[in-house]
Protein backbone atom coordinates (compact mmCIF):
# COMPACT_ATOMS: atom_id res chain seq x y z
CA UNK A 1 0.00 0.00 0.00
CA UNK A 2 1.51 2.90 -1.33
CA UNK A 3 1.28 6.47 0.11
CA UNK A 4 0.08 9.53 -2.32
CA UNK A 5 2.62 12.59 -2.07
CA UNK A 6 -0.42 14.98 -1.08
CA UNK A 7 -0.84 12.94 1.71
CA UNK A 8 3.08 12.54 2.51
CA UNK A 9 2.90 16.49 2.31
CA UNK A 10 0.31 16.81 4.74
CA UNK A 11 1.86 14.62 7.25
CA UNK A 12 5.20 16.05 7.15
CA UNK A 13 4.03 19.51 7.13
CA UNK A 14 1.58 19.23 10.61
CA UNK A 15 4.65 17.21 11.98
CA UNK A 16 6.94 19.68 11.26
CA UNK A 17 4.66 22.15 12.35
CA UNK A 18 4.05 20.21 15.88
CA UNK A 19 7.89 19.89 16.67
CA UNK A 20 8.56 23.31 15.94
CA UNK A 21 5.79 24.66 18.28
CA UNK A 22 7.12 22.22 20.78
CA UNK A 23 10.92 23.40 20.17
CA UNK A 24 9.28 27.34 20.69
CA UNK A 25 7.94 26.62 23.96
CA UNK A 26 10.61 24.87 25.00
CA UNK A 27 12.72 28.10 24.22
CA UNK A 28 10.35 29.99 26.16
CA UNK A 29 10.79 28.32 28.63
CA UNK A 30 14.26 28.24 29.06
CA UNK A 31 14.70 31.68 28.12
CA UNK A 32 14.82 33.91 31.82
CA UNK A 33 11.52 36.49 30.78
CA UNK A 34 10.13 34.30 28.28
CA UNK A 35 9.18 37.09 26.03
CA UNK A 36 11.40 36.26 23.28
CA UNK A 37 8.70 35.36 20.48
CA UNK A 38 6.33 37.77 22.54
CA UNK A 39 8.39 40.74 20.64
CA UNK A 40 8.28 39.90 17.19
CA UNK A 41 4.38 39.11 17.32
CA UNK A 42 3.61 42.56 19.05
CA UNK A 43 6.14 44.34 16.74
CA UNK A 44 5.12 47.61 16.92
CA UNK A 45 3.90 48.64 13.74
CA UNK A 46 2.59 45.11 13.30
CA UNK A 47 2.35 46.36 9.37
CA UNK A 48 1.23 44.38 7.20
CA UNK A 49 3.61 42.90 4.63
CA UNK A 50 1.30 41.13 2.38
CA UNK A 51 0.28 41.94 -0.52
CA UNK A 52 -3.55 43.07 -0.52
CA UNK A 53 -6.39 40.45 -1.79
CA UNK A 54 -7.22 41.31 -5.32
CA UNK A 55 -10.06 44.34 -5.73
CA UNK A 56 -9.84 44.88 -1.52
CA UNK A 57 -10.54 47.89 -0.74
CA UNK A 58 -8.54 49.49 2.15
CA UNK A 59 -9.77 53.70 2.14
CA UNK A 60 -7.11 55.62 3.62
CA UNK A 61 -6.33 59.27 3.95
CA UNK A 62 -3.75 62.32 4.10
CA UNK A 63 -4.18 65.24 5.43
CA UNK A 64 -1.83 68.24 3.69
CA UNK A 65 -1.03 70.71 6.53
CA UNK A 66 0.85 72.96 4.33
CA UNK A 67 -2.38 73.91 2.57
CA UNK A 68 -4.49 73.64 5.49
CA UNK A 69 -2.64 75.58 7.48
CA UNK A 70 -3.17 78.80 5.01
CA UNK A 71 -7.14 78.71 6.16
CA UNK A 72 -6.76 79.22 9.93
CA UNK A 73 -10.22 79.94 10.29
CA UNK A 74 -11.67 77.86 7.91
CA UNK A 75 -14.05 75.02 9.09
CA UNK A 76 -15.72 73.90 6.32
CA UNK A 77 -14.96 70.25 6.28
CA UNK A 78 -16.37 70.13 10.05
CA UNK A 79 -19.26 72.39 9.30
CA UNK A 80 -19.89 69.48 6.26
CA UNK A 81 -19.62 66.36 8.40
CA UNK A 82 -21.53 67.64 11.27
CA UNK A 83 -24.64 68.53 9.06
CA UNK A 84 -24.44 65.46 7.33
CA UNK A 85 -24.33 63.64 9.73
CA UNK A 86 -26.58 65.43 12.09
CA UNK A 87 -23.76 65.61 15.02
CA UNK A 88 -25.48 68.09 17.77
CA UNK A 89 -23.29 70.84 19.12
CA UNK A 90 -23.49 71.55 22.95
CA UNK A 91 -21.10 74.65 24.56
CA UNK A 92 -20.27 72.61 27.40
CA UNK A 93 -16.65 70.89 26.12
CA UNK A 94 -17.58 68.09 29.07
CA UNK A 95 -20.59 67.58 26.69
CA UNK A 96 -18.99 67.71 23.07
CA UNK A 97 -19.90 65.52 20.27
CA UNK A 98 -17.46 65.82 17.55
CA UNK A 99 -16.54 63.59 14.17
CA UNK A 100 -13.89 65.72 12.95
CA UNK A 101 -12.11 68.53 14.69
CA UNK A 102 -8.52 70.48 14.66
CA UNK A 103 -6.13 69.50 17.76
CA UNK A 104 -2.81 71.35 19.02
CA UNK A 105 0.28 70.04 17.78
CA UNK A 106 1.07 68.79 21.08
CA UNK A 107 -2.17 66.38 21.62
CA UNK A 108 -2.25 65.91 18.11
CA UNK A 109 1.51 63.64 18.11
CA UNK A 110 2.30 63.05 21.72
CA UNK A 111 5.14 60.72 20.03
CA UNK A 112 8.21 61.87 22.26
CA UNK A 113 10.65 62.10 19.07
CA UNK A 114 8.32 65.13 17.78
CA UNK A 115 8.04 66.90 20.76
CA UNK A 116 11.04 68.88 21.27
CA UNK A 117 11.55 72.39 22.38
CA UNK A 118 13.50 73.40 18.73
CA UNK A 119 10.54 72.48 16.11
CA UNK A 120 9.37 74.92 14.21
CA UNK A 121 7.04 77.83 15.56
CA UNK A 122 4.36 77.72 12.81
CA UNK A 123 4.18 74.00 13.78
CA UNK A 124 3.50 73.70 17.07
CA UNK A 125 1.28 76.32 16.72
CA UNK A 126 -1.08 75.04 14.15
CA UNK A 127 -4.33 73.35 14.57
CA UNK A 128 -3.92 69.93 13.51
CA UNK A 129 -7.21 68.49 11.95
CA UNK A 130 -8.24 64.99 13.37
CA UNK A 131 -10.60 62.25 12.93
CA UNK A 132 -11.24 58.40 13.38
CA UNK A 133 -7.96 57.05 12.12
CA UNK A 134 -9.92 54.13 11.14
CA UNK A 135 -6.96 51.72 12.46
CA UNK A 136 -5.52 48.66 11.16
CA UNK A 137 -5.48 47.52 14.58
CA UNK A 138 -8.48 49.73 16.25
CA UNK A 139 -8.00 48.94 20.18
CA UNK A 140 -11.63 49.87 20.41
CA UNK A 141 -13.02 47.13 18.28
CA UNK A 142 -11.21 44.92 20.42
CA UNK A 143 -12.83 46.18 24.03
CA UNK A 144 -16.19 46.53 22.32
CA UNK A 145 -18.26 43.86 24.44
CA UNK A 146 -21.21 44.12 21.68
CA UNK A 147 -19.23 44.27 18.69
CA UNK A 148 -21.15 47.01 18.02
CA UNK A 149 -17.85 48.59 16.62
CA UNK A 150 -16.16 46.46 14.18
CA UNK A 151 -13.61 46.75 10.99
CA UNK A 152 -14.84 45.98 7.83
CA UNK A 153 -12.73 44.67 5.39
CA UNK A 154 -12.04 47.90 3.68
CA UNK A 155 -10.49 49.14 6.26
CA UNK A 156 -13.70 51.77 7.73
CA UNK A 157 -13.86 50.72 11.93
CA UNK A 158 -17.89 51.27 11.74
CA UNK A 159 -20.48 51.55 14.37
CA UNK A 160 -23.43 49.78 14.69
CA UNK A 161 -25.61 52.10 16.59
CA UNK A 162 -28.29 49.60 17.07
CA UNK A 163 -25.80 47.27 19.24
CA UNK A 164 -24.31 50.17 21.59
CA UNK A 165 -24.85 49.74 25.14
CA UNK A 166 -22.91 53.16 25.72
CA UNK A 167 -20.29 51.24 28.13
CA UNK A 168 -17.65 53.53 26.68
CA UNK A 169 -15.01 50.89 27.25
CA UNK A 170 -13.72 52.04 22.83
CA UNK A 171 -13.49 55.81 24.43
CA UNK A 172 -11.10 54.51 26.75
CA UNK A 173 -9.46 52.35 24.55
CA UNK A 174 -8.77 55.09 21.79
CA UNK A 175 -5.67 56.86 21.79
CA UNK A 176 -7.22 59.48 19.86
CA UNK A 177 -9.82 60.84 21.39
CA UNK A 178 -11.91 60.49 18.26
CA UNK A 179 -15.02 58.91 20.07
CA UNK A 180 -17.82 61.10 21.82
CA UNK A 181 -20.81 59.86 23.96
CA UNK A 182 -24.21 61.37 24.27
CA UNK A 183 -24.87 62.17 27.95
CA UNK A 184 -28.05 64.44 26.57
CA UNK A 185 -30.70 63.86 24.00
CA UNK A 186 -28.08 64.86 20.61
CA UNK A 187 -31.58 66.32 19.37
CA UNK A 188 -31.38 68.95 22.20
CA UNK A 189 -27.99 69.99 20.51
CA UNK A 190 -29.89 70.33 17.38
CA UNK A 191 -32.11 72.67 17.68
CA UNK A 192 -32.15 75.33 15.31
CA UNK A 193 -29.73 73.71 12.88
CA UNK A 194 -30.60 72.76 9.33
CA UNK A 195 -30.87 68.80 9.63
CA UNK A 196 -29.76 66.36 6.83
CA UNK A 197 -33.19 64.22 6.81
CA UNK A 198 -31.25 61.58 5.40
CA UNK A 199 -29.63 60.41 8.21
CA UNK A 200 -30.09 59.35 11.81
CA UNK A 201 -29.61 61.15 14.61
CA UNK A 202 -28.06 59.24 17.40
CA UNK A 203 -29.57 58.95 21.18
CA UNK A 204 -28.76 59.40 24.70
CA UNK A 205 -25.92 57.24 26.18
CA UNK A 206 -24.61 55.83 22.71
CA UNK A 207 -20.86 56.56 21.69
CA UNK A 208 -20.42 58.20 18.45
CA UNK A 209 -17.40 58.63 15.68
CA UNK A 210 -16.41 59.56 12.07
CA UNK A 211 -17.62 56.54 9.79
CA UNK A 212 -15.22 57.28 6.65
CA UNK A 213 -18.96 58.58 4.95
CA UNK A 214 -19.85 54.39 4.60
CA UNK A 215 -23.38 55.87 3.68
CA UNK A 216 -21.23 58.13 1.30
CA UNK A 217 -19.03 55.67 -0.12
CA UNK A 218 -22.07 52.85 -0.85
CA UNK A 219 -23.20 55.43 -2.98
CA UNK A 220 -20.11 56.30 -5.05
CA UNK A 221 -19.44 59.37 -3.41
CA UNK A 222 -16.66 61.16 -1.78
CA UNK A 223 -16.42 61.71 1.91
CA UNK A 224 -18.59 65.19 3.09
CA UNK A 225 -15.26 66.76 4.62
CA UNK A 226 -13.17 65.84 1.13
CA UNK A 227 -16.12 67.40 -1.10
CA UNK A 228 -16.42 70.41 1.49
CA UNK A 229 -12.64 71.29 1.44
CA UNK A 230 -12.10 74.29 -0.97
CA UNK A 231 -8.44 73.72 -1.06
CA UNK A 232 -7.36 70.14 -1.48
CA UNK A 233 -6.47 69.89 1.23
CA UNK A 234 -8.06 66.05 2.11
CA UNK A 235 -6.87 63.33 -0.23
CA UNK A 236 -9.15 59.94 -0.13
CA UNK A 237 -8.60 56.98 -1.84
CA UNK A 238 -7.75 53.38 -2.27
CA UNK A 239 -4.60 52.32 0.00
CA UNK A 240 -4.76 49.45 -2.00
CA UNK A 241 -4.37 50.46 -5.21
CA UNK A 242 -0.91 51.53 -6.23
CA UNK A 243 -2.23 53.57 -8.98
CA UNK A 244 -4.23 55.55 -6.80
CA UNK A 245 -4.17 59.60 -6.19
CA UNK A 246 -3.55 59.14 -2.50
CA UNK A 247 -0.86 56.46 -2.82
CA UNK A 248 0.95 59.17 -5.33
CA UNK A 249 0.35 61.57 -2.72
CA UNK A 250 2.18 58.91 -0.43
CA UNK A 251 4.91 58.44 -2.82
CA UNK A 252 5.79 61.60 -3.21
CA UNK A 253 5.24 63.19 0.00
CA UNK A 254 7.18 62.24 4.03
CA UNK A 255 4.08 62.09 5.77
CA UNK A 256 3.84 60.92 9.43
CA UNK A 257 0.69 59.42 11.71
CA UNK A 258 -0.85 60.18 14.96
CA UNK A 259 1.17 58.04 17.64
CA UNK A 260 2.38 55.35 15.62
CA UNK A 261 4.08 54.18 18.47
CA UNK A 262 0.98 52.55 19.79
CA UNK A 263 1.13 50.18 17.03
CA UNK A 264 -2.46 50.63 16.16
CA UNK A 265 -1.39 51.48 12.09
CA UNK A 266 -3.58 54.76 11.90
CA UNK A 267 -5.06 55.10 7.97
CA UNK A 268 -4.87 58.70 7.76
CA UNK A 269 -1.69 60.06 6.88
CA UNK A 270 -0.33 63.73 7.59
CA UNK A 271 1.80 66.06 5.77
CA UNK A 272 3.78 68.85 7.70
CA UNK B 1 -76.43 29.64 56.71
CA UNK B 2 -74.42 32.68 58.14
CA UNK B 3 -73.94 35.70 55.84
CA UNK B 4 -75.77 34.69 52.77
CA UNK B 5 -76.50 37.97 52.00
CA UNK B 6 -72.59 39.12 52.04
CA UNK B 7 -70.98 36.18 50.40
CA UNK B 8 -73.74 36.86 47.64
CA UNK B 9 -72.56 40.83 47.44
CA UNK B 10 -69.15 39.68 47.55
CA UNK B 11 -69.55 37.29 44.66
CA UNK B 12 -71.05 39.72 42.72
CA UNK B 13 -68.34 42.63 43.01
CA UNK B 14 -65.93 39.58 41.61
CA UNK B 15 -67.94 38.74 39.01
CA UNK B 16 -68.19 42.49 38.06
CA UNK B 17 -64.21 43.00 37.98
CA UNK B 18 -63.65 39.76 35.92
CA UNK B 19 -65.61 40.85 33.44
CA UNK B 20 -64.49 44.20 33.34
CA UNK B 21 -62.83 44.35 29.97
CA UNK B 22 -65.71 42.81 28.59
CA UNK B 23 -68.46 45.21 29.23
CA UNK B 24 -65.88 48.27 29.63
CA UNK B 25 -66.13 48.92 26.01
CA UNK B 26 -69.45 48.59 25.93
CA UNK B 27 -69.12 45.18 24.02
CA UNK B 28 -66.92 46.72 20.90
CA UNK B 29 -63.09 46.15 20.46
CA UNK B 30 -60.73 48.70 19.61
CA UNK B 31 -61.37 49.67 15.75
CA UNK B 32 -58.78 48.10 13.69
CA UNK B 33 -56.35 50.49 12.45
CA UNK B 34 -56.59 51.50 8.88
CA UNK B 35 -53.48 52.49 8.03
CA UNK B 36 -53.70 55.15 5.44
CA UNK B 37 -51.52 54.62 2.34
CA UNK B 38 -50.06 58.01 0.45
CA UNK B 39 -48.71 56.27 -2.96
CA UNK B 40 -50.00 54.18 -5.25
CA UNK B 41 -48.37 51.09 -6.61
CA UNK B 42 -46.32 48.15 -4.39
CA UNK B 43 -44.57 48.32 -1.29
CA UNK B 44 -41.27 46.80 -1.27
CA UNK B 45 -42.94 43.19 -1.15
CA UNK B 46 -46.29 41.89 -0.71
CA UNK B 47 -48.57 43.79 1.47
CA UNK B 48 -49.14 40.61 3.70
CA UNK B 49 -45.71 39.96 3.61
CA UNK B 50 -45.09 43.68 5.17
CA UNK B 51 -48.09 43.40 7.15
CA UNK B 52 -46.80 40.38 8.81
CA UNK B 53 -42.78 40.74 8.62
CA UNK B 54 -42.18 44.60 7.93
CA UNK B 55 -40.07 44.06 11.55
CA UNK B 56 -37.76 41.29 10.52
CA UNK B 57 -37.66 42.85 7.03
CA UNK B 58 -36.21 45.86 8.81
CA UNK B 59 -33.49 43.61 11.07
CA UNK B 60 -32.46 42.16 7.96
CA UNK B 61 -32.13 45.14 6.56
CA UNK B 62 -30.15 46.83 9.00
CA UNK B 63 -27.55 43.92 9.68
CA UNK B 64 -27.37 43.43 5.46
CA UNK B 65 -26.06 46.90 5.29
CA UNK B 66 -24.44 47.82 8.04
CA UNK B 67 -22.38 44.39 9.03
CA UNK B 68 -22.04 43.61 5.56
CA UNK B 69 -21.55 46.66 3.95
CA UNK B 70 -24.39 45.69 1.01
CA UNK B 71 -27.31 48.49 0.58
CA UNK B 72 -29.14 46.78 -1.91
CA UNK B 73 -31.94 44.37 -1.35
CA UNK B 74 -33.56 42.19 -4.10
CA UNK B 75 -36.79 41.38 -3.20
CA UNK B 76 -38.83 38.33 -3.85
CA UNK B 77 -39.86 40.33 -7.53
CA UNK B 78 -36.84 40.31 -8.22
CA UNK B 79 -36.64 43.95 -8.16
CA UNK B 80 -33.53 45.98 -6.50
CA UNK B 81 -34.49 47.96 -3.74
CA UNK B 82 -32.06 50.74 -1.67
CA UNK B 83 -31.76 49.74 1.85
CA UNK B 84 -32.61 53.11 3.68
CA UNK B 85 -35.14 52.80 6.71
CA UNK B 86 -35.44 56.86 6.05
CA UNK B 87 -34.70 57.19 2.11
CA UNK B 88 -36.64 53.98 1.59
CA UNK B 89 -39.68 53.66 4.00
CA UNK B 90 -40.51 56.86 5.17
CA UNK B 91 -40.34 58.15 1.94
CA UNK B 92 -43.35 56.39 0.41
CA UNK B 93 -44.39 56.28 4.28
CA UNK B 94 -43.93 59.66 4.89
CA UNK B 95 -47.53 59.90 7.36
CA UNK B 96 -45.87 58.12 10.57
CA UNK B 97 -48.43 59.46 12.25
CA UNK B 98 -51.13 57.77 10.08
CA UNK B 99 -49.63 55.14 9.09
CA UNK B 100 -46.63 53.32 11.41
CA UNK B 101 -47.98 54.63 14.59
CA UNK B 102 -51.89 53.88 13.79
CA UNK B 103 -50.78 50.29 13.68
CA UNK B 104 -48.13 50.22 16.47
CA UNK B 105 -51.16 52.32 18.90
CA UNK B 106 -53.27 49.48 18.82
CA UNK B 107 -50.72 46.83 18.99
CA UNK B 108 -49.04 48.56 21.73
CA UNK B 109 -45.80 48.24 19.98
CA UNK B 110 -43.32 51.45 20.63
CA UNK B 111 -40.36 51.01 18.38
CA UNK B 112 -37.03 52.80 19.67
CA UNK B 113 -36.20 53.24 16.19
CA UNK B 114 -37.17 56.68 16.47
CA UNK B 115 -35.31 57.77 18.89
CA UNK B 116 -32.45 58.08 16.08
CA UNK B 117 -34.34 57.50 13.14
CA UNK B 118 -37.03 60.09 12.01
CA UNK B 119 -38.87 61.72 9.34
CA UNK B 120 -39.45 65.40 8.16
CA UNK B 121 -42.25 65.79 9.19
CA UNK B 122 -41.57 64.68 12.92
CA UNK B 123 -38.22 66.44 13.26
CA UNK B 124 -40.29 69.43 13.26
CA UNK B 125 -40.99 69.13 16.76
CA UNK B 126 -37.33 69.27 17.83
CA UNK B 127 -35.48 71.09 15.08
CA UNK B 128 -36.12 72.96 11.36
CA UNK B 129 -34.96 71.46 8.34
CA UNK B 130 -34.82 75.38 6.96
CA UNK B 131 -32.78 76.69 9.91
CA UNK B 132 -29.42 78.30 9.44
CA UNK B 133 -27.06 76.43 9.38
C1 LIG C 1 -42.49 52.57 -3.30
C2 LIG C 1 -43.21 53.01 -2.13
C3 LIG C 1 -43.11 52.16 -0.87
C4 LIG C 1 -41.97 51.87 -0.17
C5 LIG C 1 -40.53 52.23 -0.52
C6 LIG C 1 -42.39 51.13 1.00
N1 LIG C 1 -43.73 50.97 0.99
FE1 LIG C 1 -44.84 49.98 2.35
N2 LIG C 1 -46.46 50.15 1.20
C7 LIG C 1 -46.55 50.88 0.04
C8 LIG C 1 -47.89 50.75 -0.51
C9 LIG C 1 -48.40 51.42 -1.78
C10 LIG C 1 -48.60 49.89 0.37
C11 LIG C 1 -50.03 49.42 0.25
C12 LIG C 1 -50.16 48.33 -0.75
C13 LIG C 1 -51.56 47.80 -0.79
O1 LIG C 1 -52.47 48.48 -0.34
O2 LIG C 1 -51.70 46.70 -1.28
C14 LIG C 1 -47.66 49.54 1.43
C15 LIG C 1 -47.97 48.70 2.50
C16 LIG C 1 -47.18 48.52 3.62
C17 LIG C 1 -47.56 47.80 4.81
C18 LIG C 1 -48.86 47.06 5.05
C19 LIG C 1 -49.97 48.02 5.41
C20 LIG C 1 -51.25 47.34 5.67
O3 LIG C 1 -52.27 47.94 5.33
O4 LIG C 1 -51.25 46.24 6.19
C21 LIG C 1 -46.53 47.91 5.70
C22 LIG C 1 -46.46 47.35 7.10
C23 LIG C 1 -45.48 48.65 5.03
N3 LIG C 1 -45.91 49.03 3.78
C24 LIG C 1 -44.26 48.96 5.60
C25 LIG C 1 -43.18 49.39 4.85
C26 LIG C 1 -41.81 49.37 5.30
C27 LIG C 1 -41.36 48.92 6.69
C28 LIG C 1 -41.03 49.80 4.28
C29 LIG C 1 -39.52 49.85 4.21
C30 LIG C 1 -38.90 48.58 4.41
C31 LIG C 1 -41.92 50.15 3.19
N4 LIG C 1 -43.21 49.88 3.57
C32 LIG C 1 -41.51 50.68 1.98
C33 LIG C 1 -45.53 51.62 -0.53
C34 LIG C 1 -44.21 51.58 -0.15
C1 LIG D 1 -50.65 46.97 9.53
C2 LIG D 1 -50.22 47.54 10.75
C3 LIG D 1 -48.78 48.07 10.83
C4 LIG D 1 -48.20 49.04 10.05
C5 LIG D 1 -48.81 49.84 8.94
C6 LIG D 1 -46.84 49.18 10.54
N1 LIG D 1 -46.60 48.30 11.57
FE1 LIG D 1 -44.84 47.99 12.47
N2 LIG D 1 -45.70 46.60 13.67
C7 LIG D 1 -47.02 46.21 13.63
C8 LIG D 1 -47.25 45.23 14.66
C9 LIG D 1 -48.60 44.55 14.94
C10 LIG D 1 -46.04 45.03 15.33
C11 LIG D 1 -45.75 44.12 16.50
C12 LIG D 1 -45.44 42.76 16.03
C13 LIG D 1 -45.00 41.86 17.14
O1 LIG D 1 -44.85 42.29 18.27
O2 LIG D 1 -44.80 40.69 16.81
C14 LIG D 1 -45.07 45.89 14.67
C15 LIG D 1 -43.74 45.96 15.02
C16 LIG D 1 -42.82 46.78 14.41
C17 LIG D 1 -41.43 46.83 14.74
C18 LIG D 1 -40.76 46.00 15.82
C19 LIG D 1 -40.95 46.69 17.12
C20 LIG D 1 -40.37 45.99 18.30
O3 LIG D 1 -40.35 46.62 19.36
O4 LIG D 1 -39.95 44.85 18.17
C21 LIG D 1 -40.85 47.75 13.93
C22 LIG D 1 -39.38 48.15 13.92
C23 LIG D 1 -41.88 48.30 13.09
N3 LIG D 1 -43.07 47.68 13.40
C24 LIG D 1 -41.67 49.28 12.15
C25 LIG D 1 -42.67 49.83 11.37
C26 LIG D 1 -42.49 50.95 10.48
C27 LIG D 1 -41.20 51.68 10.26
C28 LIG D 1 -43.70 51.18 9.91
C29 LIG D 1 -44.07 52.28 8.91
C30 LIG D 1 -43.27 52.38 7.72
C31 LIG D 1 -44.62 50.19 10.41
N4 LIG D 1 -43.96 49.40 11.32
C32 LIG D 1 -45.93 50.10 10.02
C33 LIG D 1 -47.98 46.66 12.76
C34 LIG D 1 -47.78 47.62 11.78
C1 LIG E 1 -29.11 54.79 18.53
C2 LIG E 1 -29.66 55.29 17.31
C3 LIG E 1 -30.47 54.33 16.44
C4 LIG E 1 -31.57 53.57 16.80
C5 LIG E 1 -32.26 53.52 18.13
C6 LIG E 1 -31.96 52.86 15.62
N1 LIG E 1 -31.11 53.17 14.59
FE1 LIG E 1 -31.11 52.35 12.75
N2 LIG E 1 -29.44 53.40 12.29
C7 LIG E 1 -28.82 54.33 13.08
C8 LIG E 1 -27.68 54.87 12.39
C9 LIG E 1 -26.78 55.97 12.91
C10 LIG E 1 -27.60 54.20 11.17
C11 LIG E 1 -26.51 54.33 10.13
C12 LIG E 1 -26.94 55.03 8.92
C13 LIG E 1 -26.00 54.78 7.80
O1 LIG E 1 -24.86 54.36 7.96
O2 LIG E 1 -26.47 55.03 6.70
C14 LIG E 1 -28.73 53.29 11.13
C15 LIG E 1 -29.03 52.46 10.05
C16 LIG E 1 -30.15 51.66 9.95
C17 LIG E 1 -30.52 50.89 8.78
C18 LIG E 1 -29.74 50.74 7.51
C19 LIG E 1 -29.42 51.97 6.75
C20 LIG E 1 -30.47 53.04 6.67
O3 LIG E 1 -30.17 54.12 6.13
O4 LIG E 1 -31.61 52.85 7.11
C21 LIG E 1 -31.71 50.28 9.06
C22 LIG E 1 -32.52 49.38 8.14
C23 LIG E 1 -32.07 50.66 10.41
N3 LIG E 1 -31.09 51.50 10.91
C24 LIG E 1 -33.22 50.24 11.05
C25 LIG E 1 -33.53 50.53 12.35
C26 LIG E 1 -34.70 50.02 13.01
C27 LIG E 1 -35.75 49.11 12.37
C28 LIG E 1 -34.65 50.49 14.27
C29 LIG E 1 -35.64 50.22 15.40
C30 LIG E 1 -35.97 48.85 15.66
C31 LIG E 1 -33.45 51.32 14.40
N4 LIG E 1 -32.79 51.31 13.21
C32 LIG E 1 -33.04 51.99 15.55
C33 LIG E 1 -29.20 54.69 14.34
C34 LIG E 1 -30.21 54.08 15.06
Amino acid sequence: MGIDRRKFLKIAGVSSLVTLGGGASLLALNSPAGASHGEVEHHAEGEEVKAPEKGVKRWGMVIDMRKCSEHKDCTKCIDACHYVHNVPHFENRKEEVKWIWKEEYEKAFTDIGTLHKYNPKEIVEEKFLCLCNHCDHPPCVRVCPTKATFRRPDGIVAMDYHRCIGCRFCMAACPYGSRSFNWKDPRLGLRGRKLNPEFPTRMRGVVEKCNFCVERLAQGLKPACVEACPDGVLVFGDLNDPDSEIRKVLAENYTVRRKPELGTAPSVFYII
Amino acid sequence: MYDAGKIIIGLLIFAGFMTFPLWYNGGKAAPIPEPKVLTKGKCVEDTAYMRAAHMQLLNEWRDQALRDGNREYVNHRGEKVWISLQNTCMKCHSNKDEFCDRCHTYAEVKPYCWDCHYTPKESKKWASTEGNS
